[in-house]
C-alpha cells in the first residue's frame, strides 16, 4: 500500500510538469467541444437529409451510421492515423481525431434523431405544415424540439462517451490530458501524473454525468 | 306559367340570383392509395360564408377529400381551385397559401412545448411576417374569441381537451383564413366538452366565415350547416340542405346510414 | 487504383498475417466473454444494493457508478495496469483489461438494471410478498423477470460497447485484435492488415448494432 501511495499519489512528481498537464487539460477541452460540436451538428444534417426521403442517399446514411457505430473509434482513430498517409494523406493528429471522433458521434445521433423524428406524432407535422410553416421552420421550430426532447438521456451518454474518448487520441499524437501524463510518468517513472490526470478526466466528466443522472431522475430510463 | 299561375320566369330568375363567389371547387378528384382507391371523382363547390358539412360512413373518403383540399393528401387526379387558381400546379406558393386555408385537426394537434399564446404566435411570425408585438396581441384577441383569454399561457398540457381545441381554432383563425376545413374537431372529445367547441364553430358561422365540416354530430348539422354532403365509397351520392338530407332522404344508401346513426 | 488495390487489400500480405489476426480476434472474443458477464454481475450486485433501506450504501453504490462513468476507460486502464503489480498482484496484461472494462462497464450495467428494476409496477412486490414470497425469490421471479423486457435494448447497447472497449487492451499491448492488426501493419509496411481487422470487428458487430437499432426504437414508440 505505501508503495502504491509513493508511486500513484507523489505530489513531486507531478509538480514539475504541472503546466504541461494544465496545457493537455485545456487540449482536452478544446478537443471535445470540436467533436461535440461538429458530431451534433453533422447528426442533426444527417436525420434531416434522412427525411428527404432518397433511397439512394439513405443506404449511404445507413451504411455510414452502421460501420461508425459498430466499428471501435480507437481503430477507426488508427486506421485513419495510420493507414490514410499510405494515400499520400497526412494529416495532424488533432485533425484525425476531431474528424474521426466527430464522425462517430454523428453516426450515433443520426441513428438517436431519426428515431426521435419518426415518433414525433404525424400530427405535428401537418399541423405545422397546414399554417404554412415551410420545412425548415417546422423542423426547427416545432419538430426538432420535440426530437431532442425524446432522445435527450440517450444523447447525454453519447456526449459522455464521446467526451471519454479525447483519450483516445493520445494515441495518434495529440498532447491531450492523458498523452501529457504519459509522458510525464516516463521522465519521471512515476504513476502519479496519471492520478493527476484521472483527477483531471473527472472534473471534466463528473458533471455531465451528474446531469445525466438528473435526466434519467426525470424520464425514468438510464443513458 | 306554371300551375300555380306563377310565372315560371321567377324560377328562372331565382336560380340565377347571384349566388356568393365560390371559395372552394373540387373538380374530378381522384385519390388512390396504392391499389385502393379511396376518392372516385368528386366534384364540390363551396361558396363564401356556406357551412358545408361532409356525412358518410367511414371508409367513404371524407376525410381524405378535407385533406386534399390544403393538399396535405396529394389527388391522383382533378383540380383544386382556391379564390380562382388551382392550388395542385407546380410553382404554387404552398406556404403562403396555407395561411389561407386553415385546419382544425381531430387531434388537435398542438405543441406540446409550447404554450397556447406560442401556438398561435408561430406561424404568425414566421409565415405572416408579423413583429413579435403584432403577433402576441392578435394571440391574445384570438384567444380571447374562443373562450381562453385567461389560459393563454397555459401549456396544452394543462388545458382539457375541448379547451386545446379550442386554442387549435384560435391558432388557425389568427392567420385569417378565407376557408376553415374541420376534421372530425369533436370526435376525439368527452362529450360534456363538445358543446364548447361547437359554440365556437357556430359562432364562426355567424360571423360569416366559410367552413367544411366533417363530422358525426348530426344535430348540429341539421341545426348549423348551409348545406349537408353525403358521401360513400369515395363519391358524392346525395347533397343538400340539412331538412333535405335529414327529412328526406332519396338515396338508399344515404337511407341507410342515417337510420344506422340515429340507432347508435 | 492498383497501388490502392495492394496498399489495402493485399491478399498477399493478407495469406501472412491471417494467422496472427485471427489469434487476435480470438483474444478480443476471450476478452468479451470474460468482462460482459462479470460486468452483468457486477453491475446487478450494484443495482440490487441499490434497493437498500441504508441511505449510506445506496449513497455509495452511487458514487461508484458517477466515478465509474466519469473515468474514462483508457486512464483507468492503464491506471490499473501500472498499479496492480503494486498491490502484490503479478499478473499479466489480460487480467487487468479485464478488472479495468470490468469496472467501467458493472457502472453502465448497475444503471441499467436500477431503472428496470424501478420500472416494474411496485404493486407487483407487493403481491407477491403477500403471498409469501421472500423479498430474493420476489426478485428472481417476479421482478427481475418483468424488468429484463425493458432492458433489453439498453443492455444490448451496453454489451455492444463492452465488445468494443476491448480495442483499448492493444495500449496495453495486449495481443487482441488491434494490436495485432497494427503490428502487422507495421512488420508489412502494409495497411491490408488494418482493414481486414476493421472487417473482423464490422462481422462480430454488425449484427449486433443493427439489433439494437431495432431495439431501440421500439422502445422510444413505446414511450
Amino acid at each position: 500500500m505505501r508503495g502504491f501511495a509513493n508511486n500513484f499519489l507523489q505530489w513531486d512528481a507531478v509538480a514539475p510538469y504541472l503546466s504541461s498537464l494544465l496545457a493537455g487539460f485545456w487540449t482536452t477541452i478544446a478537443l471535445a467541444v470540436t467533436v461535440l460540436a461538429g458530431g451534433l451538428i453533422g447528426g442533426v444534417v444527417l436525420a434531416l437529409l434522412r427525411t428527404l426521403q432518397l433511397r439512394p442517399l439513405n443506404l449511404l446514411i445507413v451504411l455510414f451510421a452502421d460501420i461508425f457505430r459498430a466499428l471501435p473509434p480507437l481503430m477507426l482513430l488508427v486506421v485513419a492515423y495510420f493507414g490514410l498517409p499510405y494515400l499520400g494523406l497526412r494529416f495532424d493528429g488533432f485533425v484525425v481525431a476531431t474528424i474521426v471522433l466527430g464522425a462517430v458521434l454523428a453516426a450515433f445521433t443520426e441513428e438517436l434523431l431519426w428515431a426521435g423524428l419518426s415518433t414525433v406524432s404525424q400530427g405535428q407535422y401537418e399541423a405545422a405544415r397546414s399554417t404554412g410553416l415551410t420545412f425548415l421552420q417546422m423542423m426547427g421550430h416545432v419538430v426538432l424540439p420535440q426530437a431532442f426532447r425524446l432522445i435527450l438521456p440517450p444523447l447525454t451518454s453519447r456526449v459522455i462517451a464521446t467526451t471519454k474518448n479525447t483519450a483516445l487520441a493520445s494515441v495518434v499524437a495529440v498532447p491531450e490530458l492523458l498523452s501529457q501524463a504519459n509522458t510525464a510518468q516516463g521522465y519521471t517513472g512515476n504513476a502519479s501524473p496519471l492520478t493527476a490526470a484521472s483527477l483531471g478526466y473527472v472534473v471534466i466528466l463528473l458533471p455531465l454525468v451528474i446531469f445525466a443522472r438528473r435526466q434519467e431522475r426525470a424520464g425514468g430510463r438510464p443513458a | 306559367m306554371n300551375a300555380l299561375g306563377e310565372p315560371a320566369l321567377l324560377e328562372e330568375a331565382m336560380s340565377t340570383h347571384a349566388q356568393p363567389r365560390p371559395v372552394l371547387a373540387l373538380h374530378g378528384i381522384h385519390k388512390s392509395f396504392g391499389a385502393t382507391q379511396v376518392l372516385r371523382g368528386v366534384d364540390l363547390v363551396v361558396h363564401e360564408g356556406e357551412m358545408v358539412f361532409l356525412i358518410g360512413p367511414s371508409g367513404s373518403g371524407k376525410s381524405t377529400l378535407l385533406r386534399c383540399c390544403n393538399r396535405l393528401e396529394e389527388p391522383t387526379d382533378g383540380a383544386v381551385i382556391v379564390e380562382g387558381r388551382n392550388i395542385l400546379r407546380s410553382g404554387v406558393n404552398l406556404n403562403q397559401l396555407r395561411q389561407r386555408i386553415g385546419m382544425v385537426f381531430q387531434s388537435f394537434n398542438l405543441y406540446p412545448h409550447m404554450t397556447a399564446r406560442q401556438n398561435v404566435t408561430l406561424a404568425l411570425c414566421k409565415v405572416a411576417g408579423k413583429s413579435r408585438a403584432e403577433a402576441d396581441s392578435i394571440a391574445i384577441r384570438m384567444l380571447g374569441r374562443v373562450g381562453l383569454a385567461d389560459r393563454v399561457d397555459f401549456y396544452p398540457r394543462a388545458l382539457s381537451g375541448g379547451q386545446q381545441q379550442r386554442v387549435a381554432i384560435a391558432r388557425t383563425l389568427a392567420l385569417e383564413p378565407r376557408i376553415v376545413l374541420f376534421d372530425e374537431p369533436t370526435s376525439a372529445l368527452d362529450p360534456e366538452l363538445v358543446n364548447g367547441v361547437l359554440g365556437v364553430m357556430r359562432m364562426l358561422r355567424d360571423e360569416g366565415m366559410t367552413m367544411v365540416v366533417v363530422s358525426h354530430e348530426m344535430r348540429f348539422a341539421r341545426e348549423a350547416a348551409d348545406r349537408v354532403v353525403f358521401m360513400a365509397d369515395g363519391m358524392i351520392l346525395e347533397q343538400g340542405t340539412p331538412e333535405a338530407i335529414f327529412t328526406t332522404p332519396n338515396h338508399p344508401r344515404l337511407r341507410d346510414f342515417l337510420s344506422s346513426v340515429s340507432r347508435a | 487504383m492498383n497501388a490502392f488495390i495492394s496498399t489495402f487489400f493485399n491478399m498477399h500480405v493478407l495469406g501472412r498475417v491471417w494467422p496472427a489476426l485471427l489469434h487476435g480476434f480470438v483474444v478480443t472474443i476471450l476478452l468479451s466473454v470474460v468482462i460482459v458477464p462479470a460486468g452483468l454481475a457486477a453491475g446487478l450486485l450494484v443495482a440490487l444494493a441499490q434497493t437498500t433501506r441504508s441511505r449510506a450504501l445506496r449513497w455509495a453504490m452511487a458514487a461508484y457508478v458517477d466515478l465509474f462513468r466519469s473515468w474514462p476507460p483508457l486512464v483507468l486502464l492503464i491506471y490499473v495496469y501500472y498499479g496492480l503489480p503494486f498491490f502484490g498482484v503479478n499478473t499479466d496484461a489480460f487480467w487487468s483489461v479485464v478488472l479495468a472494462l470490468t469496472l467501467n462497464t458493472s457502472a453502465y450495467f448497475a444503471e441499467v438494471f436500477r431503472a428496470g428494476i424501478e420500472g416494474v409496477p411496485p404493486g407487483q412486490v407487493q403481491a407477491a410478498r403477500a403471498t409469501g414470497l421472500s423479498l430474493a425469490q420476489t426478485m428472481g421471479w417476479i421482478v427481475l423477470p418483468q424488468a429484463v423486457r425493458n432492458m433489453l435494448p439498453d443492455l444490448l447497447s451496453n454489451v455492444l460497447e463492452t465488445i468494443k472497449l476491448t480495442s483499448l487492451a492493444s495500449v496495453v499491448t495486449l495481443p487482441e485484435l488491434l494490436r495485432a492488426a497494427r503490428l502487422a501493419q507495421g512488420n508489412t509496411l502494409n495497411a491490408t492488415p488494418l482493414i481486414a481487422a476493421a472487417l473482423l470487428y464490422l462481422a462480430l458487430l454488425w449484427p449486433l448494432v443493427r439489433l439494437t437499432s431495432r431495439l431501440e426504437r421500439r422502445m422510444l414508440a413505446t414511450a
